[in-house]
């Protein structure tokens, strides 16, 4: 399976596997071409990390995929419905998605509470007042949040705390699929592998697909279930690392390779014969410390 | 698949009630049997086996359920287990509305709040006035810290800009008061006298207050929201950790500007209401259009046109310190932006009024009539 994983944008796979599909997406700004036949896809409940340099336009892939952003041509489908065409569906795929943007993207104005209120008052307006209070309170716990944060507002809260309640709104409506972009830059790296945990226990206790913007290299190797990276305005290759890393496209050596890399592929190989147990995750502060890049590589 | 949540109540050999539920337990098909699931009051078994979907609000108001009826829960699979395992920690008695005051203690609080506020606001702004003359002071001193590209550039944005809209409104402004002018002159049968009325009108009093009020809204609110985002965004913080002042850099080109343009402008202001007023004699009064303006020179003393240059620039300087002001008071999250701008149009224009029935006052005292 290695060698041809590492060097293709996989033409397909089982139909029903799929979470997310794109093919020969393009993307462009007047004459700039950001993407140019782009095609990647996701499986259900797996995390997924997107890497890339900067500019190759990882942002504007997940805007792209989540409708926020009109591409020029090409698929994208989501939950099995073409985006970019008009989704008169019954079930609204935007109830079956939750978005954490990079700053956390909070309405200011809103405690955190209300926060996470938002989508669920959206959709299911008739919900009582009483399972609103508790729904936002249980998020707010999920997210790791302290619980007298549901009663802050965003200016209050920490970077870290913001991308938590963030965070704690994206899973408002318990969705299949989630995305997040780059959720560690700016954390410093007990927060920022504390995230990583957060998210992986996520993933195992609701089953989440996880579509992962990151530079992070320790959020890499600790959570993606595979790895695409962007180089060369498409997806030069999607894989583990491991099978990333016989690549020889230079940019993906130089990525993995590299002094930050090798860093943290290291600290993670150290630590993986004391404590590799599904479900212990909440530990890796410490290797962290070392080797984390903490914000854009 | 959209198949709602169901539920029924089971009596047991032993008394006890049996609650089971079935069908699909999630947030979307939730809301119809969630009151009737709370209204439930006692049940020693919960049976859930029969759910074919479960997510975490799900699992919470089952958790919920059993914690609360003290009821076991029964049937449950390994995923369902998993999520109420996930949940059942949710503190749901943490207060998620920031606490409300009282009114008793709230209504003296807010005043004194209002009071305390209005204080240290006018110490603020003294302070603020106090900065911005020590940095005049330094640019005199030193005229090459004067930030000239900055200043050209706010010359051009609060006057040149400024100029159409301006003259329009002039324009129109000036023929209507002589049109009403001339109805109520007609009376007496001295619609001549609308001449004088016309100029001395604009030169004193409205091309500058016009003027003031369309800068104020233009001009003004732009100052507030320019320099406010750039407080939100630490531009202001990064320059002064560079070592550049931000009232010299920012506050001073848009004052000096303000208080130049809003001299010129309220002058070309009440030329324009005139020749407004003098296409209307034409037009409607019979008046030729040289006439009119060549009796302007006769009719209008030579003070009038002092008193409107006196007022702009002190309308000028308190329309870019208002609108400065409030823009580097922003602080925490955008909204007050907005706020900061509506407050600096809105002080700005009262400040402009307040100050002009005094200027008319003070005028009328030194005999400038």
């Amino acid at each position: 399976m290695s060698e041809d994983v590492a060097t293709a944008p996989e033409p397909d796979m089982r139909d029903d596997d799929a979470i997310i599909r794109i093919e020969g997406l393009v993307n462009r700004f007047g004459d700039h071409a950001v993407h140019d036949g782009l095609s990647l896809t996701m499986r259900r409940g797996e995390i997924l990390g997107v890497v890339g340099g900067s500019g190759t336009g990882k942002s504007v892939l997940m805007r792209s995929i989540i409708g926020l952003q009109p591409f020029s041509e090409g698929t994208v489908e989501v939950l099995g419905q073409r985006m970019g065409e008009a989704c008169n569906d019954e079930v609204d795929i935007r109830s079956r998605w939750g978005v954490l943007f990079q700053g956390g993207a909070l309405f200011s104005t809103l405690t955190v509470a209300e926060n996470v209120l938002v989508p669920l008052r959206e959709f299911y307006p008739k919900m009582s007042e009483e399972l609103f209070h508790e729904i936002a309170c249980l998020k707010v716990m999920l997210s790791g949040l302290p619980a007298e944060a549901a009663a802050k507002y965003p200016s209050e809260l920490s970077g870290g705390m913001r991308k938590r309640a963030g965070l704690a709104r994206a899973l408002a409506l318990d969705p299949e699929l989630l995305f997040l972009d780059e959720p560690t830059a700016g954390l410093d790296p007990i927060s920022a592998a504390g995230f990583d945990s957060l998210i992986k226990e996520l993933h195992e206790t609701l089953g989440l697909g996880v579509f992962l913007i990151t530079h992070d290299l320790d959020t890499l190797h600790e959570i993606c279930d595979r790895v695409a990276v962007l180089a060369d305005k498409k997806v030069i290759a999607v894989g583990t690392i491991p099978e990333l890393m016989k690549s020889d496209h230079p940019w993906i050596q130089e990525y993995f390779a590299g002094p930050r890399g090798r860093a943290a592929l290291s600290s993670r190989e150290a630590e993986k014969p004391a404590s590799r147990e599904p479900g212990e995750d909440k530990h890796p502060s410490a290797k962290a410390m070392d080797s984390n890049p903490g914000s854009k590589a | 698949m959209t198949a709602s949540a169901q539920f029924t109540l089971e009596d047991q050999a032993d008394g006890a009630a049996r609650l089971v539920l079935s069908g699909r337990l999630i947030v979307s098909t939730l809301s119809p049997v969630e009151a009737r699931l709370r209204a439930v009051e006692a049940a020693s078994t919960i049976e859930i086996s029969g759910l074919e979907e479960v997510d975490t609000v799900g699992a919470w108001v089952i958790y919920r359920l059993s914690r609360d009826l003290d009821a076991e829960i029964e049937g449950a699979s390994p995923e369902a287990q998993r999520l109420i395992e996930a949940v059942k920690d949710t503190p749901d008695d943490t207060q998620t509305v920031p606490p409300e005051e009282p009114l008793a203690t709230k209504v003296p609080g807010e005043v004194g709040n209002a009071v305390l506020g209005g204080i240290s606001g006018t110490k603020q702004a003294l302070a603020f006035l106090g900065a911005v003359v020590m940095a005049i002071f330094r640019v005199i001193r030193n005229p090459s810290r004067l930030r000239v590209t900055a200043l050209v550039r706010q010359l051009q944005l609060v006057g040149v800009d400024a100029l159409f809209i301006i003259g329009m409104m002039s324009f129109l402004v000036g023929i209507v008061i002589a049109q009403q002018g001339a109805v109520q002159l007609q009376q007496f049968g001295a619609e001549i006298y609308t001449i004088n009325l016309t100029g001395r009108l604009a030169l004193r009093e409205l091309g500058v207050l016009m003027t003031a009020i369309m800068v104020a809204g233009r001009s003004g609110s732009a100052f507030a929201a320019q320099i406010g985002t750039m407080k939100l965004t630490e531009e202001v913080d990064a320059m002064r950790t560079i070592g550049v002042d931000p009232i010299e850099a920012l506050v001073l080109p848009r004052v000096i500007a303000c208080v130049l343009m809003l001299t010129l402008l309220g002058f070309y202001s009440s030329v324009i209401s005139i020749i407004g007023g003098a296409v209307l004699g034409q037009l409607a009064l019979g008046i030729p259009f040289v006439t009119f303006l060549s009796r302007i020179k006769e009719v209008v003393p030579v003070l009038d046109l002092w008193v409107g240059l006196i007022k702009g620039p002190v309308f000028g300087l308190i329309i870019g310190m208002t609108g400065c002001y409030q823009g580097m008071k922003v602080e925490g999250n955008s909204e007050e932006v907005g706020l900061r701008t509506t407050k600096a149009v809105v002080e700005g224009i009262f400040m402009v009024i307040v100050l002009d029935a005094f200027f008319a006052i003070f005028f009328s005292k030194i005999g400038w009539l």
